[in-house]
């Protein structure tokens, strides 16, 4: 699998594009969905809703497990994709693309995000 | 145990396809080849194929092998006639489960016993024990079989495309010697899923030939790999128990609704009869608990564990649970307090990390196949 060059990553699995006007999308990777499985259910921040980097701010829930979603950064939430809260596998199916999660007004971001070649190899 | 989990004869083969592996009870086992949604609906549509040889046969010969297997068991097993199957189950004195089984018998002086793996050991060695007295011998042999099951509408017309032996004569739960793809198996009618399928006993050494025969025969009927993820689901719709889950030592087979296991007509003492006769007592007029099927109406997932609610009380727990790929919502198997067993009931919650997730509860099983 190819990690876009364009994201920078989270050591919980999330990508991060780059800001536009402060605001930045945020899903999981394709690592990070292979792992899970079939996404099943989304319960993903609301809009309105700050979010802080590291801390957990909604749920992913698979046929075998749920995992928390994370956030890469801290911010508002200013987006949330209804597509995946509607039809979750999109998550597996196009994790960098359609099976965005969440939009974010960034107000600080830790230091340790990754380039993609470093979380490919992070990843393994 | 510090053991590397042990890898099965088609381990170089579920990695060349890509399967993400588990360890499971011991084993290095297949978890899904890709989307185990798409596997589970195959099997329920078209055919699956699964490595299940991580499952632990015993073999037990002899001319009181009969009279053994009625002492160690709960089940009728001197009743059951050559080239058939029975689901039967493994109890300690005081009633527990140790184990849920299916009993072949393959000669009239010989069966084959085939555990869960995570219980092989602990069936063998009861096995072994309660064998003193009778002239039978018990043998291990979990390393003498690989075993692959096919499951799915589809099964039976592609398993005929590979043998001569007589799969319209084979009813459910028999089991005869045959030869598929060239290879010598006990090809068996049974499964853990709810459908039509048949599981095939080969040596280790042929079990790849087997695979691979399996495959392309099934390939135009859109038979695809399967692994343990989507078998969990399948049987869980099929409302089937899975040790450690529903059935566990502190529960007995009255306990879990599967009471009909348990033949108390059955010639001789039997392992576990006074403890058994007074489950069977306390179920019928006064059951602390009851085995249930939940659905639910939103689409959080209960799991094994939860608790379920009622009116702010705790009323049961959950002890499988799943998104249900057949009916589109999530399930649950649970132990609840029986005034919350009557199917219908609807004023019971699922505590999904601390939010109360309304269920309904219905009869096992979720899904039946159409004959």
């Amino acid at each position: 699998m190819s990690n876009p060059q364009q994201l920078r990553y989270s050591k919980e699995h999330e990508w991060l594009s780059a800001a536009e006007d402060g605001v930045a999308t945020v899903g999981i990777t394709e690592f990070a969905a292979n792992a899970l499985g079939d996404v099943v259910y989304a319960q993903l921040p609301a809009v309105g809703d700050t979010v802080t980097a590291g801390e957990s701010c909604g749920e992913l829930e698979s046929t075998k497990s749920v995992s928390d979603l994370y956030s890469p950064v801290t911010g508002e939430v200013v987006a949330a994709n209804q597509d995946v809260v509607d039809d979750p596998a999109l998550v597996n199916s196009a994790p960098f693309a359609g099976g965005w999660l969440f939009k974010v007004k960034i107000t600080d971001e830790p230091g340790d995000l990754m380039s993609a070649d470093e979380y490919t190899a992070f990843a393994g | 145990m510090t053991d590397a989990p042990r890898r099965t004869a088609l381990d170089a083969l579920h990695r060349a396809l890509g399967a993400t592996m588990t360890d499971f009870a011991g084993w290095d086992m297949p978890l899904r080849y890709g989307s185990e949604r798409d596997e589970h609906l195959a099997v329920r549509t078209r055919a699956g194929l699964f490595d299940l040889s991580h499952m632990g046969e015993i073999t037990v010969t002899g001319p009181q092998a009969a009279a053994l297997l009625d002492h160690a068991l709960v089940g009728n097993i001197g009743g059951v006639a050559v080239g058939r199957a029975r689901y039967t189950m493994i109890c300690q004195e005081d009633g527990g489960i140790l184990d849920d089984l299916i009993v072949y018998r393959l000669a009239g002086e010989e069966y084959m016993v085939v555990a869960n793996a995570s219980n092989a050991q602990v069936v063998l060695d009861a096995l072994t024990e309660r064998a003193a007295g009778f002239d039978a011998a018990v043998r291990d042999d979990r390393d003498a079989y690989a075993l692959l099951a096919i499951q799915g509408p589809e099964s039976p017309g592609i398993l005929k495309s590979l043998t001569d032996a007589d799969l319209d004569g084979l009813k459910y739960y028999a089991g005869l010697p045959g030869t598929v793809a060239g290879v010598p198996a006990l090809i068996a009618r049974t499964g853990y899923t709810g459908e039509d399928g048949f599981e095939l006993f080969v040596a280790p050494a042929d079990a790849e030939k087997l695979w691979q025969a399996l495959t392309d025969a099934g390939a135009g009927a859109g038979l695809v790999p399967c692994g343990l993820s989507c078998r969990d689901t399948l049987r869980l719709e099929a409302g089937m128990p899975l040790y450690g889950h529903e059935l566990t030592t502190g529960t007995t087979p009255f306990d879990a609704g599967l009471g009909r296991v348990v033949k108390f007509d059955k010639e001789g003492d039997f392992v576990g009869r006074a403890a058994l006769a007074a489950a069977a007592e306390r179920a019928a007029s006064n059951p602390p608990r009851k085995l249930v099927g939940l659905i639910a109406t939103g689409r959080r997932v209960p799991r094994a564990g939860y608790p379920v609610v009622s009116g702010g009380e705790v009323v049961g727990e959950v002890t499988s649970g799943a998104p249900s790929p057949t009916l589109g919502k999530p399930i649950a198997i649970a132990y609840v307090d029986a005034a919350h067993s009557a199917p219908g009931t609807n004023d019971v919650s699922v505590d999904i990390r601390g939010s109360h997730e309304p269920y309904e509860v219905v009869a096992l099983p979720f899904y039946k196949r159409q004959r």
